[in-house]
């Protein structure tokens, strides 16, 4: 029978995922799905040639930084747990989410997280030469929780 | 040993048997009919039937999902992520508004929030994209009973597990070799039909024969594939020194317009089985057919189709300007050739429901003889032709404008999404033009127009 998306993704695993991101259940299915189809070479793993071969990430000026986001130092390949742990800082906070204290790990989708992703961008050698605090003054007035989230249907 | 004989014997009459019994009933309810044009209902009522069998099925699966408490994953024909269809500017704009205290002047800057735009987007195109997903096959909304489509293995139950095995049993059993044994008739008489037909001299009773033969012989082949086929707009079908367009889905598209009308090929010449039917279709009528490295030369490509337009004795070109099989739920950039002739265009929008066996071809993944097996233990190809209005260049249009007004017509009769994306995307990668446009776009925005710089 073919490939496809619930079936290689264990129970356990998605439930690893959505205590670490805080997607739904379907959500990360989607997702996982539409890893599987970039994923040309068929080994759960996907390179950078994966992203580039989307057009639209293609013509972005941004496209080679934000492909690079995604691949810890070093690395030429991001598994779907990396891929799901980069994609969870653009999930919407929710209402409830901001009044909560934060006794377990800091949830990967808060405003400073958030902000820490955009930074990155601009920091390609990573040793933090642009001026942190200048560039949080600049951002703080900025709608960093809308402008850096995408809706998701379901 | 001699004990084996005689049994042998009864063997081989029972077999010889019902051999003759089957081509007799082949005979009967499938070739002949094909020959004049006539249907018995046959395949209607089989659609009927595998519809409810779909439905109880998808039942089934959902209920055994929610025994085990989840939801059954079903892909969302809008998409994971909701998308605002604002421009660079607007958001752009929208982004400095809320973070800056002055009044909002138009002077031209940079602000290190406009990053927030572009990794936006970014990410929304990783997560879902326009383009990548109209090169697989196009996900279903309730399980055919295929294997090859189903996403929800562990939802199902002994008794679905029993029918989809009877399932494969009809389909690689009984209908496999039917189809095969019809596919053989029907390019046989193809081949040797034609070139009979070739032996006679030019004239009219030569056309006309022509004709038949190559109707007959397409309609023996869509019954070989169980298409079920419903014309729309029959009046509007091409005339004789016209080009007929179609979005592209599969091979099969060819066989499904040419069973309705009659067409001159356009196409390269293959090695092969491909080489042989060529070879014979061109002797009884004219076909454009052009060696490999004739493809490449754009001129002569167009000289040998405005000839053969020009000609009016001559049957109407078909022609798919994606240039590629893109699987049906859109239809993607039109090639300019064929719309610099200058000769009437008649669209043709062709919609496959992919419930009963999927036509798309997927070339990258399957080869010709994989994909028309897959083909043909499919259920059923069911589509929809229409023939849209004939269309004809303007004065004040150019080439691409006409292509593009054409595309979006076939789009909005299909249903399908008109995108701009060129369909080449599926094997190479984006030229960096379009690239450089997003870059000129927003850097207008932080250099401004000349006229503003000199004001400022």
């Amino acid at each position: 029978m073919g490939s496809r998306a619930s079936t290689l993704l264990r129970d356990e695993e998605l439930e690893e995922i959505k205590k670490e991101t805080g997607f739904s259940h379907s959500q990360i299915t989607r997702l996982y799905s539409r890893f599987t189809s970039l994923d040309k070479g068929e080994n759960g793993t996907l390179s950078r040639e994966d992203f580039q071969r989307i057009p639209e990430l293609a013509i972005n000026p941004l496209g080679d930084r934000i492909i690079n986001a995604f691949f810890p130092e070093g690395e030429d390949q991001v598994n779907f747990r990396g891929f799901m742990r980069t994609l969870a800082h653009f999930r919407p906070i929710e209402d409830n989410e901001k009044s909560k204290d934060v006794n377990g790990p800091e949830p990967l989708n808060r405003r400073s997280n958030k902000l820490h992703f955009a930074f990155r961008l601009y920091d390609l050698d990573k040793d933090d030469k642009i001026s942190r605090d200048e560039l949080l003054q600049v951002l703080e007035k900025v709608d960093v929780e809308q402008k850096m989230s995408i809706r998701f249907l379901h | 040993m001699f004990l084996l004989l005689p049994f042998d014997s009864l063997i081989v009459n029972l077999l010889g048997i019902s051999l003759t019994v089957l081509f007799t009933l082949l005979l009967v309810f499938i070739i002949v009919p094909a020959i004049f044009g006539v249907s018995f209902g046959i395949r209607k009522l089989y659609m009927k039937t595998l519809l409810k069998i779909f439905a109880w099925a998808t039942l089934r699966m959902e209920r055994g999902a929610k025994e085990k408490n989840h939801q059954l994953y079903k892909p969302y024909t809008n998409g994971i992520i909701a998308k605002d269809p604002t421009s660079l500017e607007e958001e752009i704009k929208e982004i400095r508004r809320s973070g800056s205290s002055k009044a909002l002047d138009n002077t031209p800057e940079f602000e290190l929030s406009d990053i927030f735009y572009f990794c936006r987007k970014g990410m929304e195109t990783i997560m879902d994209d326009e383009v990548t997903k109209r090169f697989s096959a196009e996900e279903l909304e309730s399980w055919n009973l295929l294997s090859r489509t189903n996403y929800n293995f562990q939802y199902i139950s002994l008794r679905l597990t029993v029918l989809w095995g009877l399932g494969v049993l009809i389909r690689y059993c009984f209908l496999l070799p039917l189809r095969i044994a019809l596919a053989f008739t029907g390019i046989s008489l193809l081949v040797v039909g034609t070139t009979v037909v070739g032996y006679l001299p030019n004239g009219r009773f030569k056309e006309f024969l022509s004709k038949h033969v190559h109707l007959m012989c397409y309609r023996i082949c869509v019954r070989a594939l169980t298409a079920i086929i419903t014309y729309h707009d029959r009046k509007n079908r091409p005339r004789n020194g016209g080009i007929c367009v179609a979005n592209h889905t599969s091979p099969i598209d060819v066989i499904i317009l040419a069973s309705d009308g009659y067409y001159a090929m356009v196409g390269q010449v293959h090695g092969g089985l491909m080489g042989v039917i060529q070879r014979a279709m061109v002797k009884a009528c004219p076909h454009v057919w052009f060696e490999r490295s004739e493809v490449k030369d754009r001129h002569l490509v167009a000289k040998r189709l405005t000839e053969h337009v020009q000609d009016k004795s001559k049957l109407p070109i078909l022609i798919f300007p994606e240039g590629t099989c893109i699987n049906n739920t859109s239809v993607m950039m039109f090639k300019k050739g064929s719309f610099e002739i200058g000769a009437t265009v008649y669209p043709v929008a062709i919609k496959y429901d992919p419930q009963f066996g999927d036509a798309f071809w997927n070339s990258s993944k399957y080869g010709m003889v994989t994909y028309l097996l897959r083909m043909m233990t499919s259920w059923a190809i069911v589509c929809s032709v229409w023939y849209l209005p004939p269309m004809t260049r303007e004065k004040d249009e150019d080439a691409v404008q006409f292509a593009n007004r054409v595309k979006s017509a076939i789009a909005r009769q299909g249903g399908l999404v008109d995108l701009l994306w060129d369909g080449g995307l599926k094997r190479e990668k984006v030229k960096d033009t379009f690239k450089e446009e997003q870059q000129k776009l927003y850097s207008k925005m932080i250099v401004g127009n000349h006229e503003d710089r000199s004001r400022s």
